[in-house]
């Protein structure tokens, strides 16, 4: 069972009208480790993620995750397999607090009935006790807890990398997507964001797929690295063997 | 400056979290218990309709302030409301069940209304919401057999466990009662998983999807919860009016709930019950203002329209989170002298960020 | 047989002259939302206003047709301008929500301010093809529909040109697809967004003088506002040949439930189709299909 990749990607496919997002990709995510997704601009990395997580629905192939076909699931159904992802340009929610934002991400593990809510039953009260408990685990993995009453709106852009994090922790994932973790972070945060993978494999036990153009922290980060062009896999391998692979260079110095 | 201790994460989602906030409430709330017996009976009565605008608010507030779901239609609700309310009570249903009953015939419209919701934002969904309150004020108007169109219906004397509760005052507390429970009912809401999904889809459909709510549904959920607190109002309503007619449920009815909720402030329910006082006194105000103005002016009909219109747009302007964001920077002010600052409610310069794309 | 014929050519004929009239009043309305994002509600107010300011001009102080026209466009035009430049940019940037709920408020007091300064009973006044019909094809259609129609194609085909052959055209396009961009490239973003106020307002006020005499000078004309809305996001927002077809539509919709229909349908018969139409297809007939990006 536990051969079994995680997650399997087969002859994958995306097509918009003529436009070929992504052409006959197959590749396979194993349990525990970090894999990390590189490419110039416009290779497909992040339709891939929004082809797992059906944001998009695949033209053709299959994806496999623990074995189950999950290329025809409503896109909310993906949360509650264990998948969760972040956003390229960050996907918060806005005008509630941190605290709201993180509670929300335990949305998968129920609220109790409707009924219950509306009357604040004690046993709601437990599950809501409960719920926060889980949430400060996060707060205090994270160091959040300076900004726990705070609203995003007027968070500075660091925080709220490490917030939409904590959000997709709190959903208590076997998979985690990063779109983009370490865009827009100074060294500092990008050094914190290392620390912090590491510990969510090891520590969590959850396994990391990232895609990302900071070099320096895929090769600290990653255990393998598959490079994307033009909507297809052009190489896989550790970060040195990729970074050293021909049509690698040449896709990125577009010869 | 006030510190909390506490010991359990429940103290920390409470309602009322300070002694002080119990004080404050409490004596709201007996204020508002005590003044029928003082005040006049014209004063009861409109304060009765003041606290059915309250209701008809916060279940405005519930789709538009916490779902992000704009509605320029909730009149329809509200009518509908009232009329499925007047039409039981004539065919014999006791008060206590027609209410219900009533709010309940409003939310499954709330549901078919919703359904496009799935579909259609932002002002696409504004207009569905503004052309099916077009129609429902047609078929009003046109359903003579039920509802006797245009010629009015009368609406039967409320009676509750066998005591009339037809006069001023004694409506008064059913109105009360009634908007506490909404209140209550949607404070727990809000605090609670469902509220959660509901702030969350209307910030992000993107992260709500990827987080697993269904956002469909809680959309079409917040329809339907959001007509029943409307026709919850609007079946109230239909005894302070007494006479039902197609007029009284048209665009501006739409219109001025929104008001309500935008002057207010989007968002809190404090804001839904200061926004429907603030309107509901508007007219009031301005008939005071009159006495002031040269009587040319004064005779004229369109200073109350102006008025309101002025302060809409006062608000918009410079007070975009309405009274509740008012009320917020000022409790700030108080609890924290003399540390406050005024940038802790600043809000962030953005570039303006379009919303033809979502 | 004839008969059933000649009705319908009537109704036909009579949707499209009341169509053109919703188009023109639909194309001020997307104008501005095309440029600033901004649904204007107060457009059918400014309608209501140039109704009563020409009803005024003429009847009261005795100025001919032919120069309150010119008079009144351009001091609704001048207005506009104002509205934009003083009102409506400061809630640049925030978001959909605040513009409409800060035209709805610019309506109301536009509203308030009509009923105080001209009062509040309708008003009509003569315009030089008052009375007259035409015989077009063996169907009678009134003088003053056909101009109204003349004016609105020439009206969508003057846009059509100023959009595709001018400069300040070409630069409003630039504006309307990225504000931000526009600005860094030497477009006066802020003037040319007033600017488009302004032209929208003379088209309300060519509308509100043309129309005001068919059905009367009164405050509820800016009801209108709800027809040109359907027809709107009928035709598909941010569309300005769609805002033709689809006030067109909405046009001929109210005309055949009008003629065939119950009474009473039509009044409902646009929404109905509209909101059907918006269920099978929620970006409108010639509205362009986003998805956001994530």
């Amino acid at each position: 069972m536990s051969d079994t990749p995680l997650l399997e990607l087969d002859r994958l496919a995306l097509h918009f009208g003529g436009l070929k997002a992504i052409s006959d990709i197959s590749l396979s995510v194993n349990r525990g480790e970090v894999l990390a997704v590189i490419g110039p601009n416009g290779a497909g990395k992040t339709s891939m993620l929004n082809l797992v997580t059906r944001v998009f629905d695949a033209t053709q192939g299959s994806i496999l995750f623990k074995g189950q076909d999950i290329a025809r699931l409503s896109r909310s159904r993906i949360a509650h397999l264990g998948i969760a992802r972040t956003f390229q340009n960050i996907e918060l929610f806005e005008a509630a607090t941190v605290l709201d934002n993180l509670l929300l991400g335990r949305h998968r593990f129920g609220a109790g009935a409707w009924w219950q809510q509306v009357l604040r039953t004690p046993a709601l009260t437990r599950i809501e006790e409960d719920h926060r408990a889980r949430v400060e685990d996060i707060i205090d993995f994270l160091d959040l807890s300076a900004w726990r009453h705070a609203r995003v709106a007027g968070l500075p852009y660091g925080v709220r990398k490490v917030v939409e994090l904590g959000r997709a922790l709190c959903s208590g994932p076997e998979l985690l997507f990063l779109d983009e973790p370490a865009s827009g972070l100074n060294p500092e945060e990008t050094r914190d964001l290392a620390f912090w993978i590491d510990d969510i494999r090891s520590d969590l036990g959850i396994t990391v797929v990232m895609i990302e153009h900071d070099m320096a922290l895929v090769s600290a980060v990653a255990d393998r690295v598959i490079c994307m062009a033009q909507g297809r896999v052009l190489a896989q391998g550790s970060a040195a063997e990729v970074q050293a692979h021909p049509d690698v260079i040449a896709a990125y110095l577009g010869t | 400056m006030r510190f909390d201790y506490h010991t359990r994460y429940a103290q920390g989602f409470a309602l009322l979290r300070h002694p002080s906030d119990w004080l404050a409430y409490g004596s709201l709330l007996a204020a508002l218990l005590v003044l029928p017996l003082v005040a006049s009976t014209y004063l009861v009565g409109e304060l009765g309709y003041v606290l059915i605008l309250c209701i008809a608010a916060m279940g405005l507030m519930t789709l538009t302030g916490f779902t992000g779901q704009v509605s320029l239609g909730h009149a329809s609700f509200v009518a509908i409301g009232a009329y499925a309310h007047a039409w039981l009570m004539a065919q014999g249903v006791p008060f206590a069940a027609s209410v219900p009953l009533a709010a309940l015939i409003a939310a499954v419209a709330g549901l078919v209304v919703g359904i496009p919701a799935i579909r259609v934002h932002g002002l696409y969904l504004a207009m569905v919401t503004l052309a099916f309150a077009i129609v429902v004020e047609q078929v009003i108007g046109h359903w003579r057999s039920v509802t006797g169109g245009y010629m009015g219906m009368v609406v039967a004397t409320p009676r509750l466990f066998g005591w009339s509760v037809g006069s001023p005052r004694a409506f008064y507390y059913v109105c009360l009662a009634l908007c506490v429970l909404t209140l209550v009912v949607l404070a727990n809401l809000m605090r609670s998983g469902l509220g959660r999904a509901m702030t969350g889809v209307r910030d992000s459909e993107a992260a709500a999807l990827a987080l697993g709510i269904e956002v469909n549904r809680v959309k079409v959920g917040a329809f339907g919860l959001s007509a029943g607190i409307t026709g919850l109002a609007g079946a109230l309503m239909a005894h302070h009016i007494g006479y039902l007619t197609p007029d009284a449920f048209t665009l501006l009815l739409s219109l001025d709930l929104v008001l309500m909720v935008v002057i207010g402030g989007l968002g809190s329910l404090r804001g839904a019950i200061l926004g429907a006082v603030l309107i509901s006194l508007l007219p009031n105000a301005v008939s005071a203002l009159k006495s002031l103005l040269p009587t040319a002016m004064a005779r004229q009909s369109g200073l109350e329209i102006f008025v309101a219109g002025l302060v809409l747009a006062l608000f918009v302007l410079f007070e975009p989170t309405g009274l509740n964001g008012r009320w917020l920077k000022l409790r700030a002010l108080f609890e924290t002298f003399p540390l406050y600052r005024r940038d802790t409610f600043r809000r962030q310069k953005t570039y303006m960020k379009s919303e033809r794309n979502r | 047989m004839t008969n059933a014929l000649d009705l319908f050519a009537q109704v036909t004929v009579n949707g499209i002259a009341v169509g053109t009239i919703y188009a023109l009043v639909a194309m001020g309305i997307v104008l501005i939302h095309k440029a600033t994002e901004v649904l204007n509600f107060a457009h059918g107010d400014l309608l209501v206003l140039s109704a009563f300011s020409a009803w005024a001009l003429i009847d009261l102080v005795g100025l001919p047709f032919w120069l309150v026209v010119p008079l009144v466009a351009v001091g609704i035009g001048v207005l506009a301008y104002g509205i934009d430049a003083l009102v409506v940019r400061r809630i640049a940037g925030q978001p959909q929500f605040a513009g409409v709920m800060l035209t709805i408020a610019l309506a109301f007091m536009i509203r308030g301010a009509v009923s105080m300064g001209f009062g509040t009973e309708s008003q009509s006044y003569a315009t030089p093809w008052s009375g007259r019909t035409t015989e077009v094809a063996g169907v009678a259609i009134a003088d003053l529909s056909l101009v109204i129609t003349g004016t609105a194609l020439l009206i969508a085909g003057g846009l059509w040109l100023f959009f595709r052959r001018t400069r300040l055209g070409v630069a409003m396009q630039a504006a309307s697809q990225n504000q931000l961009a526009a600005h860094l490239n030497g477009v006066r973003v802020k003037r040319l967004n007033s600017l488009v106020w302004a032209l929208a307002g003379v088209t309300a006020a060519i509308a509100g003088m043309f129309l005001a005499p068919v059905t009367l000078v009164d405050t509820s004309l800016w009801l209108i506002t709800l027809k040109a809305l359907a027809a709107i996001v009928l035709g598909g927002f941010g569309s300005l040949p769609g805002a033709v077809l689809g006030g067109v539509l909405i046009g001929l919709i109210e005309q055949y439930a009008g003629g065939y229909m119950p009474d009473g349908f039509r009044d409902i018969a646009p929404y109905v189709v509209l909101i059907a139409a918006l269920i099978l297809r929620p970006r409108g007939i010639l509205g362009e299909a986003h998805g956001r990006r994530v």
